[in-house]
């Protein structure tokens, strides 16, 4: 192990990454420090995938830096590869092989002794829950088992740095949970993890920073709580006892706070922004005196809630934000990409 | 559409946790452990950078294993042989040499060429499915020799080109196939041919890497074999073609493969072609071997 040791797990400065004409990561300075879960958020084509393949050594940068514990990824990739792990979008074991055999023959090529790779084999399996599969082939994995084997390969030997791509896209939710109670277990190791997801939930519990990508750029950057806190105040859920009543009240709302109004797929219930912006009083006298206001017209709120934006709000925010700038100057093919 | 708050986020994960006993449909698979996940975990300890052989064998471990595994593939190399001798035989056999068995004394050594050569192009197309699969991507954040997959694969491939090789020679032999070179004639034949097709599969793990798709693989295979087989010493002596014809034979690394293992099996040692044959393998790997290292470290 090198003396000189960085504290951060990843450094990186305007990293870039083309295709053709697209510029599929644009630019990201990333700082990720040791020990913990560092969450990637971005929709589809983001270039999530890019940067980690990129910090991974699996795609050269067209430009910038990357450092992995201080190592170049360009220029010193056999220490990075030897430090990191990455569990990739898609699942990357064998099909053809047999649970047991793919962890056998990536723990051989690590280095371990046969009866090494056995014993270490048998105790991941086991850990996973993989057992009674360990000698089916992989081919008939349900997708969570998948999951799991495919996450065991790269923990093999202990990584300092683990990537995980999006690792619960298309799991049913009691996969999904069982996938975070794994991500906890590997940070309490003492583990960096760098995490992507789709999913803001994910994001939320499992992580203690956050870069927010979109169109191959970082758009935000902070604790979870700071992102929240950099979008507005928050905002009020309603919920009513009448539906008929709450286009009414959707006006109503709208009106005294000065934002657009949301119906939610429950016909019962509204949600509406709050905005820091404007009159001096606080975003609980403001969101009480409209509640006021709707009892005055008749309308009965069974249940409503104060919340702190959620971290979807804030997404949706900075990305409707950050369309808007990218408009001016880029054409449609830039816009594709959020499409898919 | 609706927006997740924070309050709803809970909710979400209350009801999955009242969930987990109810839901059977993957109640088959036991839960995650993590205390003993983090037992697994605490050994931090790295056994040492394995060397190059070894990785190369653990990959050549691996094409065995996918055999043993998917044994259908093993078709391509025993059933294809046994039809290309069959046809070939009986169809050229009268014409050319006036009886099948004087003809098969000549052809046997250069089917078997034509049938090992043939097959290794499936080394491209089991490349380019492991791409499409993912799995290169994992090997290639190890840290171990860069061409070990690829030494794997050709090694394996090894494997599958002695089994056809024997396939056909059993099936010559019942035929009426007498090679003259008798058992170290044959076995020295059969090496070289071995080696050869060894160097020639990289230009398939290059096409395997470069190529978006395993038909495209097959296609482009298709045509630069039927060429390089084809035109060459395996079916008529090139004597008869025209003059651009032999040209080309002459540079044909397969022709001068054929001549030499044909003249192995035969009994006589002919140097000249085995040295063209092994310096066109040396350079086969040098070419495709340094081409197929730099699209796997570009990819
Ligand atoms: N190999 C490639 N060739 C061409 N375009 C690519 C390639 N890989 C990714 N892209 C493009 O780059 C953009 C970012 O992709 P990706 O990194 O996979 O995003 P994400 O993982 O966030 O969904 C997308 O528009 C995608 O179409
Ligand atoms: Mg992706």
């Amino acid at each position: 192990m090198s003396t000189a040791e960085s504290p951060l797990a990843i450094e990186t400065s305007g990293l870039v990454k083309v295709f053709g004409d697209k510029r599929a990561v644009d630019g990201i300075d990333l700082a990720v420090s040791t020990g913990s879960v560092y969450g990637v958020l971005g929709p589809n084509g983001a270039g999530k995938t890019t940067a980690v393949k990129m910090l991974a050594t699996l795609l050269r940068p067209d430009a910038g830096e990357a450092r992995v514990f201080g190592h170049d990824v360009l220029r010193d990739a056999d220490a990075v590869r030897s430090r990191v792990s990455l569990t990739g979008q898609y699942a990357s074991v064998d099909e053809d092989l047999t649970g047991t055999e793919n962890l056998v023959l990536l723990a051989r090529l690590l280095g371990h002794a046969k009866s090494a790779a056995r014993e270490r084999t048998g105790q991941l399996l086991d850990a996973f829950g993989l057992s009674d599969a360990a000698d089916r082939q992989v081919k008939n994995y349900s997708g969570g088992m998948r999951r799991r084997i495919d996450i065991a390969a790269s923990i093999l030997n202990t990584p300092d740095l683990l990537f995980l791509d999006e690792p619960t896209t298309g799991l049913d939710p009691r996969s999904r949970n069982q996938v975070w109670d794994i991500v906890r277990a590997v940070v309490a190791q003492g583990t960096t993890v760098l995490l992507t997801t789709q999913y803001l939930e994910e994001a939320d519990q499992l992580a203690g920073r956050i870069a927010v990508i979109d169109h191959g750029r970082v758009i935000a950057e902070g604790t979870p709580g700071q992102l929240k806190s950099s979008v507005g105040a928050g905002s009020v859920h309603v919920r009513l006892r009448d539906p008929e009543q709450r286009q009414e009240a959707s006006s109503l709302l709208a009106q005294h706070l000065g934002t657009r109004v949301q119906l939610d797929s429950d016909p019962f219930a509204l949600t509406a922004r709050i905005t820091d912006s404007g009159d001096e009083c606080g975003a609980a006298v403001r969101a009480s005196r409209a509640l006021g206001e709707l009892a005055e017209h008749g309308i009965t709120v069974d249940d409503f809630a104060l919340g702190q934006p959620s971290l979807d709000e804030v997404f949706l925010a900075l990305t409707d934000s950050n369309n808007q700038l990218s408009k001016q100057d880029t054409s449609g093919t830039s816009r594709q990409g959020a499409a898919v | 559409m609706s927006t997740v708050t924070n309050t709803s986020t809970s909710m979400n994960a209350d009801q999955d946790g009242t969930d987990g006993g109810v839901e059977l449909r993957e109640g088959e698979l036991p839960p995650v452990a993590p205390e003993q996940l983090a037992a697994v975990l605490v050994a931090k300890d790295r056994p040492p950078r394995p060397s190059a052989f070894s990785v190369s064998a653990t990959f050549g471990w691996r094409a065995m294993l996918k055999i043993k595994h998917v044994p259908e593939q093993l078709f391509d190399v025993t059933l294809f042989p046994i039809m290309m001798t069959l046809m070939f035989t009986y169809l050229f056999g009268g014409a050319l040499a006036g009886s099948t068995t004087e003809y098969l004394q000549f052809l046997l050594p250069g089917i078997m060429v034509m049938s090992v050569v043939m097959t290794t192009m499936y080394t491209g197309v089991a490349v380019n499915t492991d791409i499409e699969k993912g799995v290169f991507d994992r090997f290639r954040t190890l840290p171990i020799w860069r061409p070990a997959p690829m030494v794997g694969y050709l090694l394996g491939d090894a494997v599958r080109y002695v089994l056809a090789s024997a396939v056909i020679l059993v099936v010559g032999l019942i035929m009426g196939f007498r090679p003259a070179g008798g058992v170290l004639g044959v076995l020295a034949g059969v090496a070289l041919l071995v080696a050869f097709s060894f160097a020639f599969s990289w230009i398939w793990t290059m096409f395997g890497l470069m190529l978006r798709s395993e038909k495209s693989v097959m296609g482009v295979s298709m045509m630069v074999l039927f060429p390089m087989t084809f035109l060459s010493n395996i079916l008529v002596e090139p004597e008869t073609m025209p003059g651009w014809l032999q040209v080309f034979v002459d540079i044909n690394p397969v022709a001068h493969l054929v001549a030499a293992v044909r003249d192995l099996m035969a009994g006589t040692w002919n140097g000249p072609e085995i040295t063209w044959t092994l310096i066109a393998g040396a350079i086969l790997i040098a070419v495709f071997g340094t081409l197929t290292m730099r699209l796997y470290n570009r990819k």
